[in-house]
Formats: structure tokens, C-alpha cells, sequence
């Protein structure tokens, strides 16, 4: 590159455009049409089904103060499987990143200050959460093994780690609610908006930047597409990646913070439920399993409509068992959708 | 005399008991388009490998614009210029033309923003001049895995033109390609010859060779069997030599 760029980009004084064309348009965008498509058919669905629980405002605020704390988790692993990876052992991150917290809390007690032992906690369990992830993805790039198996193996073992470190014991967190920290994280604004949504739409257009306008993101792409051409290419692709898992393990131990603040009390089981719902939200939004593509939209809504799907269940009056079948049915549904869209786009 | 690109000197390279070359001399001028040919087995690739860096060669020099290079890695060979058609393009094909063309080197600022407007005009600049393509379905932002073998390998050769390549070499770059497309192959590698540059082409087909090299040289068993300036043999003439040199090891 090095001068040739520069001289040439003076040259350069006509930009490159193209007239708009709603066919091109429809095309290069499909995968976030599609979803966002599912997405108001389902909402219709809901609305009229059920128009007093989907009409009023309430319904949406429970949304918001829910939906986040999976969704937040959705956004890097969206990064990690569009790089051709997986990551499985994020809720067991979560909460680890909490027995970091917890024990910097206790830890610090001769400081005597409340707010300053939960700041110092929570930059503990940040960094814990980061560190996990570095320990995936080294081991995934040195060794050579799929991260699926990798994963498996390391969820395990911090869920593991944390039972034995914690003894399996909860306990309660009652005095973050007396620092800044409680309504920065998980409080309402004005009484309503839940701060949860703001940290989800905060990481959602900082993924979004990071993969659209950064070159991780472009080096992520092209990883998961063909790593080979990367290679040769002379991108870094053990430290791309390595940067990818250190990036979900640093956003998971955020996750982690937020729902447990939420509760006010510490689960050693906490994030085990999170698993399928965020994996669903990844793929529901369209990012393919075979890497290379997916967008941070489709991700956003994907998780929404997980989220939405319980609720309108019962309200719709049918019972709680019918959840998952349901669940089950666009799920699939979704996906046999987008890989039809991405057969014609190419 | 004006120096060598590059120069080889003597160089061998063994696999445990197997040598794959043995003390080959191979030379390419600052603007000259050299055409490799040899059987398979021959030590084309092996040649080409020591050549990016890809192996070291057992003994022998390496020589860049007249200066020794030691222990030449892939990093090494490409900061002197080295670019590589390979074969298999490394293209990323779900992804859009910009995004290929600066695979691995795009245009960003200090904290790594990408400035993607610049790469897509200067993707759009390339394809009207370079690369001559016209077609509506060849735009900065259409995906590379839906072009023709040709336009793709345009792309990986306009690429290497792009990045400031002294050296470009294109291994086995007409498999695969019609004939239209093979036509189209060849005025890129005029292009290269136009810019000043020089190229190592490696082909099973001599006739595609031929056409474009101004040298000729013809590897077996490891060892430089001989080599011709283009202008001064007949193609039939040197189509009977490649026949005696698969039959008895030998040009004479």
C-alpha cells in the first residue's frame, strides 16, 4: 500500500456512487429484510391475538428490563460465529466474572467504602470475563481445536471453578443498591426506561461499528469466510480471533454484573438459562453457522422476538407449554428463510 | 549491467533423502515476464515456495535487486515486493469487491477505523482502468463468488499490481478458465510487463507461456534442463525440446 495509496486518492476526486436501486438494495440487504420481515408478522400476530397485553405500553418496558441481559450477550457471539467460531461458555463466564466481583469486594473490605470496593468489583470481574476469553481463544489458536469442543470443555470448568470457589453457595448483594452503580447499570430513567435497554443499544452500536467500520471486523469477515485467503494474505488470524473471544468473555462478565445487580443476589447457576436463548437470537437474526456472514441487526431483532415469544404465548391464552414448541417452530422456520435469502444474494 | 530482481544461486533444497532442486541458478530481469515450465514433480512449486519465503532453501543464496538476503520468510518476501497469484486466488468470496482487494491491508486510520469510501472509489478506479471490466455485475460492492474464474483471477492480479508489487507470480493461473478468460489473462500479464514490472508465470500449457514470457525456463528432476528467450525459438521448435526432455532428462 504504502505511497500509492496516497497519491492516488488525490487523484480520486469523483466518488464512486451508484444511483439508488431498490432491487440492489433488497438484495445486498436481505438477511436483515428477512428477519425484520419475521419480525413485524410476528408482532402483527401478537397484536392482534392479543391486543390488550401487545397495545399497551407496559408489555414493552418488561421487554426491556428482560430481553438485554441475554441480548447483550448476543452481539459479540454474533462477531465470534461470523468468524466461523463458537463460544458455549459464556454464561459460565458470567459467572465467574461475579466471583471475581465478590471476592475484590470482600477482599477490599479495609477500604471501608462501599461504592469504591463495588468500582474496584467490577473492574474485576471485567477483566476476569476477558481473561477467560483469552484462555479460549489461545487455546483454539495454538492447539488447533474447533472452539465448539473447546468451549464445551471450558464451560465446565468455570462453572466448576465457581462452584467450588463459592462452596455452591448463594448469596445476597443488597448493598450495591446503596452506590451509584445500581441505577447506572440496572436502573429505570425516569421511572420507566429501564438502563439495561441503554447498555444493550450502547453495545449494540459499538458491535456494530467494531464489525461494519473497523478493521477487526472486516479481518473477522473475512476469517470466517475463508481463513486460508486471510492467511495468505497476512492477516493475523490467531490474534484476530484470540481479540474475538476476549471480547465476549469481557461483554459476558458485563451480562453477568447487570442481571445479578438486577436481582440484587448472586446465583452460582447464574447465566445456565441464557445458553439456547442467546445462541437462537444469533442464528434467528441470520448470521450463517458456516461463517462469513451475519449482521448485528438481525441478531438485535432476533433476540427480541425470543424474548417476545414467551410472553405472547400466554398471552395469546395458550399455556406455557406451548413456548418452546413454539420456539422450536420459527426458529427453524427462520433459518430455512435466510438460507434461501443467501442462495439468491449470492 | 543493469541488476537482477532476483537472483538464485546454486540453490538446493532435500526433503530427507528426496532433492527436490539441486543447485539451481535462476535469474529474473527488473522488467521481464519469465514462464516456468516443467513436468509435475518437476520442483516448479518447490522453487516458487523458497522464492516466497514458504521454504528454506538446504544451501544456496537468494539475491533482492543485487543485495543477499538471509533466511527469507514470507513476511520478508512480500516487504521486498514478492506478491503471489496462487492458485487458488484467496479470494473471500462471500464478500464484496473492496473488501477483497484490501484484503489484509485495508485503507485505515491511526485507531484502525476503516475509511471505506476511499476503498470502494479506489476499488471503482482499478476495475475501469486496470481491469477493464465494464460489466454491470462487477461493482465495488457486488460479491466475488459470483464472478467468472477470469474476473477472479483479475482480481487477485489486480490486487498484486495494487500493493506495489516488484515481483509478481502467478502459479498455474490459467486453470479453470475458458478461453475468453485465458485471452483476458494474458493482457493482464502485459499489464504487468507495461507497469515496470517483473513476473514469474508458471503454466502447464505452453502455448499460454509462450505468449507471454519473454524467457523461457524449463525445469526437470530438479534441475534447470535449459532456457530460451522467446523471440529466438519457434514454438514448435521449443514444444519438440519439452517432448525430449520428458523422454530422455535432456535438451541436446
Amino acid at each position: 500500500m504504502k505511497s500509492q495509496t496516497d497519491g492516488n486518492a488525490a487523484e480520486v476526486t469523483q466518488h464512486y456512487k451508484v444511483a439508488f436501486s431498490l432491487r440492489r438494495f433488497a438484495r445486498t440487504n436481505s438477511p436483515q429484510l428477512g428477519i425484520l420481515g419475521v419480525f413485524l408478522t410476528l408482532w402483527i400476530i401478537f397484536i392482534i391475538s392479543a391486543p390488550k397485553t401487545f397495545l399497551s405500553s407496559q408489555i414493552y418496558y418488561a421487554f426491556m428490563s428482560t430481553i438485554p441481559f441475554f441480548a447483550i450477550l448476543a452481539i459479540p457471539l454474533t462477531i465470534v460465529v461470523i468468524a466461523k467460531e463458537m463460544d458455549l461458555s459464556f454464561p459460565s463466564i458470567m459467572a465467574m466474572g461475579m466471583v471475581a466481583f465478590s471476592f475484590t469486594y470482600n477482599e477490599t473490605a479495609f477500604i471501608g467504602n462501599t461504592t469504591i470496593q463495588v468500582f474496584l468489583g467490577i473492574i474485576a470481574a471485567l477483566i476476569a470475563g476477558a481473561i477467560i476469553g483469552w484462555i479460549n481463544g489461545f487455546i483454539i489458536v495454538r492447539f488447533g481445536i474447533p472452539s465448539l469442543v473447546v468451549t464445551i470443555g471450558t464451560q465446565f470448568f468455570w462453572r466448576g471453578a465457581v462452584l467450588v470457589l463459592t462452596s455452591g453457595a448463594n448469596f445476597t448483594l443488597i448493598y450495591i443498591k446503596s452506590t451509584i452503580f445500581y441505577p447506572m447499570l440496572v436502573g429505570k430513567i425516569g421511572g420507566y426506561f429501564p438502563m439495561q435497554m441503554v447498555w444493550l443499544i450502547v453495545i449494540t452500536i459499538l458491535g456494530w461499528v467494531l464489525l461494519n467500520r473497523h478493521r477487526f471486523g472486516a479481518h473477522i469477515y473475512l476469517i470466517g469466510d475463508n481463513i486460508n485467503s486471510a492467511e495468505l494474505m497476512g492477516i493475523n488470524t490467531g490474534r484476530t480471533r484470540i481479540r474475538a473471544f476476549m471480547l465476549i468473555g469481557l461483554i459476558s462478565a458485563f451480562a453477568g454484573l447487570l442481571y445479578s445487580f438486577y436481582v440484587a443476589y448472586f446465583w452460582p447457576s447464574l447465566g445456565d438459562g441464557y445458553l439456547l436463548s442467546t445462541l437462537a437470537s444469533v442464528f434467528l437474526g441470520g448470521t450463517s453457522v458456516f461463517g462469513g456472514t451475519g449482521t448485528i441487526l438481525g441478531t438485535f431483532l432476533g433476540a427480541f422476538i425470543i424474548g417476545a415469544i414467551e410472553a405472547a404465548t400466554v398471552a395469546i391464552g395458550l399455556t406455557g407449554f406451548w413456548t418452546q414448541l413454539i420456539y422450536g417452530f420459527i426458529i427453524v422456520l427462520s433459518v430455512i428463510m435466510h438460507t434461501y435469502l443467501r442462495k439468491r444474494g449470492e | 549491467m543493469e541488476e537482477y530482481r532476483l537472483e538464485l544461486k546454486n540453490v538446493s533444497k532435500s526433503f530427507g533423502e528426496v532433492k527436490a532442486l539441486e543447485n539451481v541458478n535462476f535469474q529474473l530481469g527488473q522488467n521481464e515476464i519469465v514462464g516456468l515450465l516443467g513436468d509435475n514433480g518437476a520442483g516448479k512449486s518447490t522453487l516458487i515456495k523458497i522464492i516466497t519465503g514458504y521454504y528454506q532453501p538446504t544451501s544456496g543464496e537468494i539475491y533482492f535487486n543485487g543485495k543477499k538476503v538471509e533466511r527469507l520468510s514470507v513476511p520478508k518476501a512480500r516487504e521486498l515486493g514478492v506478491e503471489t497469484v496462487f492458485q487458488e486466488r484467496a479470494l473471500a468470496e462471500l464478500q464484496t469487491l473492496w473488501r477483497n482487494i484490501f484484503l489484509g491491508r485495508e485503507i485505515c486510520n491511526p485507531l484502525g477505523f476503516l475509511d471505506i469510501q476511499q476503498m470502494r472509489d479506489e476499488t471503482h478506479r482499478l476495475m475501469t482502468q486496470s481491469m477493464g471490466f465494464t460489466s454491470q455485475a462487477v461493482s465495488p460492492d457486488s460479491r466475488v463468488g459470483r464472478y467468472s474464474g477470469g474476473e477472479k483471477q483479475g482480481v487477485a492480479i489486480v490486487r498484486a499490481l495494487f500493493f506495489d508489487a516488484e515481483i509478481i507470480i502467478l502459479d498455474e493461473p490459467t486453470m479453470g478458465l475458458s478461453l475468453k478468460e485465458t485471452a483476458k489473462l494474458v493482457n493482464f500479464v502485459n499489464g504487468i510487463k507495461e507497469a515496470g514490472k517483473a513476473a514469474i508465470f508458471i503454466d502447464h500449457n505452453i502455448l499460454h507461456v509462450y505468449n507471454v514470457a519473454d524467457r523461457v525456463v524449463v525445469i526437470d528432476r530438479g534441475r534447470v534442463a535449459g532456457e530460451f528467450l522467446t523471440k529466438n525459438i519457434g514454438l514448435n521448435e521449443l514444444m519438440d525440446k519439452m517432448v525430449r526432455v520428458a523422454e530422455t532428462g535432456s535438451l541436446s
